[in-house]
């Protein structure tokens, strides 16, 4: 991966010197395609990934993350800081300062009633906005004048970045958006369609769940970008296809989030239409263990909640012996290729963040029988599976419908099936399995099963809320209605008090230390959460299509004022 | 004929509604989510919120009687306004989808269009190719023209659209670049150049659809001629001195089309209910496109809306083909 | 008229003899019914029987990554004569196992929709009464909306019938289940037209003026002269079962994910289709034989039912 992005830049390098000179809308015409496609250009309503990018060509927020998920300036001047005195000593005020002449598509001015307003509309208590915890733990935001906004928090925020940072938090025109704070905004189809922004482009048609057309914004900062006059950003089919389109076919530009078997996409890129480009994240594919007992013989209520331990995964012993049975660089190999690399760690980025826990990468068949045995678990009966007390080494293993994923279960299957485990497999329609209905079994939080098998990344950089998810009062039950993040039901009072500490720690280095021993304390000291591949992010653009950069903390189209056309 | 016709009409009213009743409680109590696209990272409390501002907090019969409101009450006086400029309907009242957050019926209008132009066309081709080979496959049963239809037809049948459309692509896209391998909805017919365009890419999906239905109808249109033209009435009709054509065409056809006129009948509303995986292969992102992703999103007052605009069209299509039973076969009576 | 005359013919010409008898002797007169029936027999002896000939695992994955590696995506061979697939499973295995439950859900959903769908067909032609309750009921059928009907049925359903049959037999249960109950329209809205205008002809009119009685009417004289359309829903109906089975397995309402079907095997390797065609193909045309086979048996015995072609 590496050499090929360094040669990618170099090519970028080349190619921007004639681009410098370009003006804008030289290059004509762009063709984007998502595989899933957006249903509405406000972010604020849906943080869906589709929406959220499509929107970020259109919308701006006040900053941004670059590819290496270091903050930079879009509408401000500068990124306040600790240094520079935008963020106050007490660590309860962050201050802004827009641009000065920045202007909306429709040629008014950015003022600083818009961010104001923004916070307001994204707080309103009846608006179910979607980016809501971004604004969390904040008590005012005011303008303190055209170009000044001051952000108020009500207790130390040793992270500020929230708030208007990101592709999901983006300013919205107050102007266009004043009558729709609150139970109106569903009614504002017009402004949540074609919202009015300060990003390169600006929307000409918007087809829900289909096709946005979309033209250069002529109010943009830069007089000489985008350098596209045009783009059709299409919606919709599935992931191979976007590929074909792209790298076969030629018809698109750039496709988006390609999750296709390394065979099939080195099939598809040896078309020589165009280019797979891939970047890290924070994604992790990872197994995770029930703490509790999901045993349909237990009363309804009961299933799965802390007051019956799991009979058999409780043991950590049995929980190492399932991990150290898996081949980690094998599950790369088969279903990610140069998008994946194995890994032990929740937390795999940022670099900083991320502990030097490789213990999981052989695996250890072996191993995994002495440590089984050790636990009191043997063959009794000689069918091949291991029994205590009577009762069988059997689990149920459940998960989403995805082609890698049922190619997952199968190989771990089969390696747990050599220490003497049996397993039963499940896969569940993703839109059930991560749907929150309480009134199905099958979803991730009810965790109907033994262990089950998914990927979830963090917002950001900052792997705070993320490692506060599996806090004791976060497990899922019917008494909250199974809305909790904590799906293993794990609990332990020390991992609570140094989450705690997190919370008030400023400093960087210090939060990354506490950070990665919470990730160890749910990794390889307690073998609660097995990760298994950290997922990088397949995207191919054409050959033509010069200035693209894959940012995996952002919107991934977090530049596409820099896209030209190469000739 | 005419009272019957008024009768079924009338007792189609009360049906639609218990129809629309079922369908509410099926999605009602089918599992799902209408968040479940957004990402993990979405915190369960914000996640409460949300569904609050689609109205989910409120209980189920109270959004049923809102549904049935807006269905019957808001969408035709709009509709109404749309088309005499008036200002009957009230904005706020209107049904509105969940994953959009605008009026579902707006995009049901603006998906209309290309879902006729595939999926409509798809079956006019394929029911005037069915029917002729229908007709020649039995009256000449066990030849070679009978036994390739019967081949072609099953393969057809047998082998799933997702398959015959990727092969195509990859085929025609790809390897001969002949058509495009993803539809644009944003093409207007204007000129020669653009109606070719659109011509090309509606060839493939229009060919797998239509393989598809002709397959379905061709095969009944032979059973039923079979049947027929081993009637005593042939006999006779031959006897009396009729020719080949006119007893093939005029008898044996006519009483031949019963089967058939119920299978098309059938067939109309799904045109309008779109082709979900033809859609989905060749990204024409019709109704049917619309449909599963609204049942994806859990997009209930979208899945409930274009379920009932499909109900209703189900009944209203076999209501048709009763009346024409009572035409192709004069001795059906209703009453 | 015409069942008379040809009993009539029948028992004064020839030693009296079992209908069966008859209906067998006539099937053998169709080429293809016969070609039909062979064809069929040799993928229920290859689905049922070979399994037990060839003994690989359709499941198991070589447990060594080096092996694995070697064996994924390989063309056929004498220890794999169908190729392997992307986890080194053996495809002749996966064929042979896949065969067995798509065999046996597409032929139970058939029967099913079938004879649900004759059975609300020609009561509600026949009987009047009934038509005004069941034509309506059959609407609502189809309209139902496909999925969140399929996901509501499995949510209520699997865990009680798992526990009550056994995980496997309680989802075969289950999906035979979901398909027939949501495939017999098309043929009861068929079978209904037929039975209205059979039951204006002369033959039921003169049965009924000798007072037959409303059951045997159904069974001697409407009956037989529905059989083709059904036949062809017959034809239709496996393939659609074999195809909504796949597609209910992908969504995870049906068999556990690694258990291998004809249908699943063909959607799980179209993404393949350029690097290794064999994996689309197979599944492809195993399914199209056994549609196109059954077609022909369902030729061969709707003459070989039809009295009139019988007794020529």
């Amino acid at each position: 991966m590496r050499p090929k992005t360094a040669l990618m830049s170099a090519a970028a390098v080349i190619a921007i010197a004639p681009a410098a000179f370009a003006e804008r809308g030289a290059d004509g015409q762009v063709n984007i395609i998502y595989w899933q496609a957006p249903s509405i250009l406000n972010p604020y309503l849906s943080s869906g990934t589709k929406d959220v990018e499509s929107s970020s060509m259109i919308l701006e927020p006040l900053a941004g993350f670059d590819e290496k998920g270091e903050l930079f300036p879009r509408l401000v001047e500068e990124i306040p800081t600790l240094a520079n005195g935008g963020v106050s000593e007490d660590l309860t005020t962050i201050t802004w300062k827009l641009k000065p002449g920045l202007l909306w598509s429709d040629g008014s001015a950015v003022t600083s009633a818009d961010v104001v307003f923004s916070y307001e509309y994204c707080t309103h208590p009846e608006g179910g906005c979607a980016q809501a915890a971004r604004y969390e733990g904040i008590d005012k935001v005011e303008a303190l004048d055209d170009l000044t906004v001051k952000v108020t928090f009500k207790a130390p925020k040793p992270n500020p970045y929230n708030a208007f940072v990101g592709s999901t938090s983006p300013i919205l025109q107050k102007a266009q958006f004043a009558n729709c704070l609150g139970a109106a905004a569903p009614q504002c189809t017009e402004a949540n369609f074609g919202p009015i922004g300060t990003g390169p482009f600006r929307v000409t048609e918007f087809k829900p769940n289909d096709v946005i057309q979309m033209e250069a914004n002529p109010n943009y900062r830069d007089p000489a970008k985008p350098a596209f006059a045009t783009v059709t950003f299409k919606g919709g089919g599935d992931a191979a296809a976007a590929g074909r389109a792209v790298l076969e076919t030629g018809e698109f530009d750039y496709a988006w989030n390609l999750q296709l078997a390394p065979d099939v996409l080195a099939g598809m890129e040896a078309a020589g239409k165009g280019k797979v480009i891939n970047a890290f994240g924070t994604l992790v594919e990872r197994i995770e263990m029930n703490m509790t007992d999901p045993s349909p013989d237990l009363p309804e209520g009961e299933r799965s909640t802390t007051k019956h331990p799991h009979p058999i995964l409780s043991d950590i012993k049995v929980r190492q012996a399932l991990s150290m049975a898996i081949d980690r660089n094998l599950l790369v190999e088969v279903g990610y290729g140069s998008a994946g690399r194995a890994t032990c760690n929740l937390v795999p980025a940022p670099e900083m963040f991320a502990s030097d826990n490789t213990g999981c990468l052989t695996q250890d068949i072996e191993g995994a029988k002495a440590l089984l045995e050790e636990a009191g678990w043997t063959d009794s009966d000689g069918d091949g599976i291991r029994d205590k007390d009577g009762r069988k080494l059997s689990l149920l293993y459940q998960s989403s419908v995805n082609a890698v994923r049922q190619d997952f279960q199968a190989l771990v299957k089969q390696w747990w099936t050599e220490i003497g485990v049996e397993t039963e497999l499940k896969s569940v329609d993703a839109s059930v399995f991560f749907g929150g209905d309480p009134g199905s079994p099958d979803t991730f939080q009810k965790f109907y099963a033994d262990v089950e098998m998914y990927a979830n990344n963090f917002d950001g950089t900052d792997p705070e809320p993320y490692l506060s998810q599996y806090l004791c009062d976060k497990i899922p039950g019917p008494e909250n209605g199974w809305q909790g993040e904590n799906v293993n039901r794990f609990c332990n009072p020390e991992y609570d008090t140094l989450v705690a500490e997190l919370a008030k720690t400023g400093e960087i280095e210090k939060r990354a230390e506490i950070a990665k021993k919470l990730n160890d304390m749910l990794t390889k000291d307690s073998f609660v959460v097995v990760p298994l591949v950290d997922r990088g992010r397949n995207s191919a653009h054409s050959n033509t299509l010069g200035g693209v950069v894959l940012n995996t903390w952002d919107s991934e189209l977090w530049n596409t004022s820099d896209w030209f056309r190469v000739k | 004929m005419l009272t019957y016709t008024i009768r079924r009409l009338l007792i189609a009213i009360p049906t639609l509604l218990f129809i629309s009743l079922v369908i509410f409680l099926i999605l009602e109590m089918a599992p799902g989510d209408p968040l479940a696209d957004q990402p993990l990272t979405v915190p369960p409390e914000v996640r409460e919120k949300m569904r609050a501002a689609l109205g989910l907090d409120q209980p189920a019969w109270v959004r049923y009687l809102l549904w049935l409101r807006q269905f019957f009450w808001t969408e035709p006086l709009h509709l109404l306004d749309s088309l005499f400029g008036t200002a009957m309907a009230d904005p706020g009242g209107r049904i509105v989808s969940w994953q959009f957050r605008a009026p579902a019926m707006d995009v049901i209008w603006q998906r209309l269009p290309q879902t006729l132009w595939v999926v409509g066309l798809a079956y006019v081709i394929g029911v005037l190719i069915a029917v002729p080979i229908g007709i020649v496959s039995a009256y000449r049963q066990y030849s070679w023209f009978d036994n390739l239809g019967t081949f072609v037809s099953m393969v057809g049948f047998s082998v799933p659209t997702f398959f015959t459309g990727v092969v195509l692509i990859i085929v025609f896209a790809v390897k001969l670049h002949w058509f495009p391998s993803i539809y644009d909805t944003t093409l207007k017919v204007s000129d020669w150049q653009s109606f070719t365009r659109q011509v090309q890419q509606m060839v493939m999906p229009v060919a797998v659809l239509a393989l598809f239905n002709a397959s379905q109808i061709s095969r009944f249109m032979r059973a039923s001629m079979l049947d027929n033209l081993q009637q005593d009435y042939v006999r006779t009709a031959r006897a009396k001195g009729m020719t080949e054509k006119v007893v093939v065409l005029r008898h044996v056809l006519r009483n031949s089309l019963i089967p058939v006129v119920t299978v098309i009948a059938l067939g109309i509303p799904t045109i309008f209910g779109g082709a979900i995986i033809t859609e989905q292969v060749f990204k024409v992102n019709g109704l049917g496109q619309l449909l599963i992703t609204a049942i994806y999103a859990n997009d209930l007052p979208m899945v409930q809306t274009l379920t009932f605009i499909f109900a209703a069209l189900t009944v209203l299509f076999n209501l048709i083909a009763d009346v024409l039973y009572g035409v192709l076969d004069p001795r059906i009576r209703y009453d | 008229m015409t069942e008379a005359r040809t009993a009539g013919f029948d028992a004064a010409a020839r030693p009296p003899r079992s209908q069966w008898r008859d209906v067998w002797d006539q099937f053998k007169t169709h080429r293809g019914a016969l070609v039909g029936l062979v064809i069929f027999g040799a993928i229920l002896f290859a689905v049922v029987a070979g399994p037990l000939i060839w003994r690989l695992d359709p499941t198991y994955v070589d447990p060594n990554p080096v092996n694995m590696l070697k064996l994924r995506n390989q063309g056929p061979s004498l220890a794999h004569p169908f190729g392997t697939d992307q986890l080194g499973r053996d495809m002749l295995a996966r064929i042979m196992a896949g065969g067995r439950v798509s065999i046996a859900v597409g032929l139970t959903a058939m029967l099913l929709a079938l004879f649900l769908g004759t059975l609300i067909g020609v009561v509600a032609g026949f009987f009047r009464r009934l038509d005004g309750i069941l034509m309506p009921m059959t609407d609502l059928f189809l309209s139902l909306p496909l999925l969140p009907l399929l996901l509501l049925m499995v949510t209520l359903f699997r865990e009680p019938l798992g526990q009550g049959f056994g995980t496997e037999t309680g989802i075969f249960l289950l999906m035979v289940g979901a398909i027939g109950v949501t495939s017999w329209m098309h043929t009861a809205r068929i079978v209904r037209g037929e039975v209205l205008t059979l039951k204006e002809r002369e033959f039921v009119l003169a049965a009924r003026s000798i007072g037959t009685p409303s059951r045997r009417m159904v069974l001697r004289h409407i009956l037989p002269n529905v059989m083709s359309p059904i036949m062809v829903s017959a034809t239709l109906g496996i393939a659609n079962a074999i195809i909504t089975e796949s597609a209910l397995s992908f969504l995870g309402l049906g068999f556990p994910p690694d258990f291998p079907t004809w249908g699943r095997i063909l959607y799980d390797a179209i993404d393949q289709m350029q690097l290794y065609p064999s994996r689309v193909i197979l599944p492809g045309i195993a399914i199209s034989l056994t549609v196109l086979s059954v077609n022909y048996i369902g030729d061969g015995l709707r003459d070989a039912l039809d009295p009139r072609i019988r007794g020529r």
